[in-house]
């Protein structure tokens, strides 16, 4: 099954932080990296510039409108993902508690949903036919 | 002897059925979960595997193995109404072909693989990933076999929300890939935890609380005691099975104790010790020493450890308080919680006077921790009643009435008030 696991954590955290510090917990995301890309759990990831940088997109009545911000406020702000693959959510949840951003913020994990096959060749007809 | 009637064979085979549905549904659920991959299939098809049973015992007789039995035919009924489905649609066909490769070559049915799928539905209906009040609903009804509507009337909560609950987790448990698998050697520890913490939620439901149906909180206690036995019977080197086991029967055997006919609380050291149950407390202190001597225990078992003490004492005054704070002192290691601290600083005042227990009791409030917590007020107040100071003990106890919810200790809080300011306890003002 694949799994994206959210990143949460205080994004100040990232400028509070002593230099040296950084550095080291961006040495533990390469290690994270370094084990589970080759391993095949890991499919794909990023960081995220901060919250100051969203911007929130809405389309209402055919009318669509921009704020500027994250769609909520929060203590914890997303501020990367991982998308893995996983045999189950055990494996998932034993991953996730690799990620470093679990020591300092949460990790949200959550399933990706499935869409039968059938479902895809529409999509994709669909795409063609546009 | 009468002679035996025509039916006398139908009428044993029903009784066998029903023998069987008592001591085997739950495994064959177990297994029939294993199997099929999915909960609503496998209870679809547990449903089959008895309504067959009712209509082929009587002719062919009562199988030597019910329960391999009841395994296939539900399994064969199972494969059998995919297949009528799969005619019209054909994308179930890959379901069907799941269940076929699942079933070459034929199912495990011996003792041992059951009680591992035992295992694996206590594991997965307790899995940390689903919420306390899902985790305890699903238990109960799938694991303890308990309706929805006994579920409900424990809980003090209406069917539909409960069967709305356990439809949530099962499709949680789907939906998110939560495995139908025992823990690893390494993860059994954290996810025993999870197991035993629904034991336990289970068990204070049925103990603690005083309102709602009497009868079924005493069935609540008695399922949380079968549950850790049968757990205790699975896993039988882990010690904090045995610690809560212990634990339970310990306060289990006070039952007739702690309340009066009028359901009033009675304290510990005010409760009639003839009327605890010897045998249980038998067993607890007999499982005590077991936890104790177990490669890992943990709260649970020291837990035990206290009320065995509590349970050895012929009275109150007898009480090895000593000992007791001593492992307060482990627990408080084990679980550093400021109830853990409120605890140890009674026992500290009860072995070396209600002054050095009301410095501690004072420091825990001063931090705040315990603020809202009605019975860190009812100990301060009983320990400033002990030593004289009246009207602070009134005082600590109108705070500790203003935080109690439940009637039986908001009466028991209203007498002590009274005794203390000579009011009759129903002038006391809340």
């Amino acid at each position: 099954m694949k799994y994206l696991c959210l990143i949460y954590e205080d994004e100040t955290f990232w400028t509070r932080t002593p230099k040296p510090e950084l550095d080291a917990v961006m040495a533990e995301y390469r290690a994270f990296g370094t084990t589970y890309i080759p391993s095949g759990h890991v499919l794909g990831g990023n960081a995220l510039q901060p919250t100051a940088t969203a911007t929130t997109v809405r389309v209402r009545n055919g009318k669509m409108s921009t704020t500027d911000g994250p769609f909520a406020e929060t203590r914890e702000q997303l501020g990367g993902y991982y998308l893995l693959e996983a045999k189950d959510l055990n494996e998932a949840i034993q991953i996730a508690s690799k990620i470093p951003g679990a020591k300092t913020g949460s990790v949200e994990v959550r399933p990706i949903m499935e869409v039968p096959e059938s479902v895809l060749n529409l999509m994709s007809e669909s795409s063609v036919g546009a | 002897m009468p002679e035996p009637e025509v039916n006398d064979a139908g009428s044993a085979a029903r009784e066998a059925v029903e023998r069987a549905y008592r001591a085997e549904s739950r495994r064959v659920l177990a297994t029939l979960i294993r199997l099929l991959g999915d909960f609503d299939r496998a209870e679809e098809a547990l449903h089959d595997a008895f309504t067959a049973a009712v209509q082929q015992w009587p002719v062919s007789g009562v199988p030597a193995n019910p329960r391999a039995w009841l395994v296939s035919a539900g399994r064969f009924k199972a494969v059998d109404s995919e297949r009528r489905r799969a005619k019209h649609d054909a994308a179930r066909e890959s379901i069907v072909e799941g269940f076929a490769l699942r079933n070459t070559p034929p199912p495990d049915v011996d003792d041992e693989s059951l009680d591992d799928d035992w295992l694996r539905l206590i594991f997965t209906c307790c899995h940390p990933a689903l919420g306390d009040d899902a985790r305890i609903a699903l238990t109960l009804r799938e694991v303890c076999d308990l309706t929805t509507e006994q579920v409900a009337r424990a809980f003090l909560s209406t069917p539909p929300t409960i069967a709305q609950r356990i439809v949530r987790a099962k499709a949680k448990i789907r939906d998110a890939g939560i495995p139908y698998t025992i823990p690893t050697r390494a993860d059994m520890p954290e996810r025993l935890d999870a197991v035993l913490h629904v034991v336990y939620l289970v068990f204070n439901e049925g103990y603690a609380a005083t309102s709602g149906d009497a009868v079924v909180r005493g069935d609540l206690t008695r399922e949380a005691i079968r549950l850790a036995r049968l757990l205790l019977d699975l896993l039988p080197g882990e010690g904090e099975i045995c610690g809560l086991l212990a634990l339970m029967l310990l306060h289990d055997s006070r039952r007739e104790a702690r309340m009066t006919a009028e359901g009033d609380l009675v304290l510990l050291a005010d409760q009639d010790r003839r009327l605890w149950d010897r045998v249980e407390i038998e067993e607890g202190l007999e499982l005590v020493r077991r936890a104790l001597r177990a490669p890992r225990y943990g709260s649970y078992s020291v837990q035990a450890a206290i009320a065995a003490l509590h349970a050895q004492a012929p009275t109150a005054a007898e009480t090895d308080w000593s000992e007791i704070a001593g492992l307060y002192d482990v627990l408080l290691g084990i679980d550093a919680s400021p109830v853990v601290e409120l605890n140890r600083a009674v026992a500290i005042a009860m072995r070396d006077g209600a002054a050095a227990g009301l410095v501690l009791v004072d420091a825990i409030v001063a931090r705040g921790a315990l603020e809202h917590y009605h019975l860190a007020h009812a100990a301060r107040a009983d320990l400033l009643a002990r030593l004289g100071k009246g009207d602070a003990a009134a005082a600590a106890y109108q705070r500790a009435l203003t935080l109690a919810s439940q009637a039986p200790e908001r009466r028991f809080i209203e007498r002590r008030i009274a005794e203390l300011t000579g009011l009759a306890p129903r002038d006391v003002p809340s």
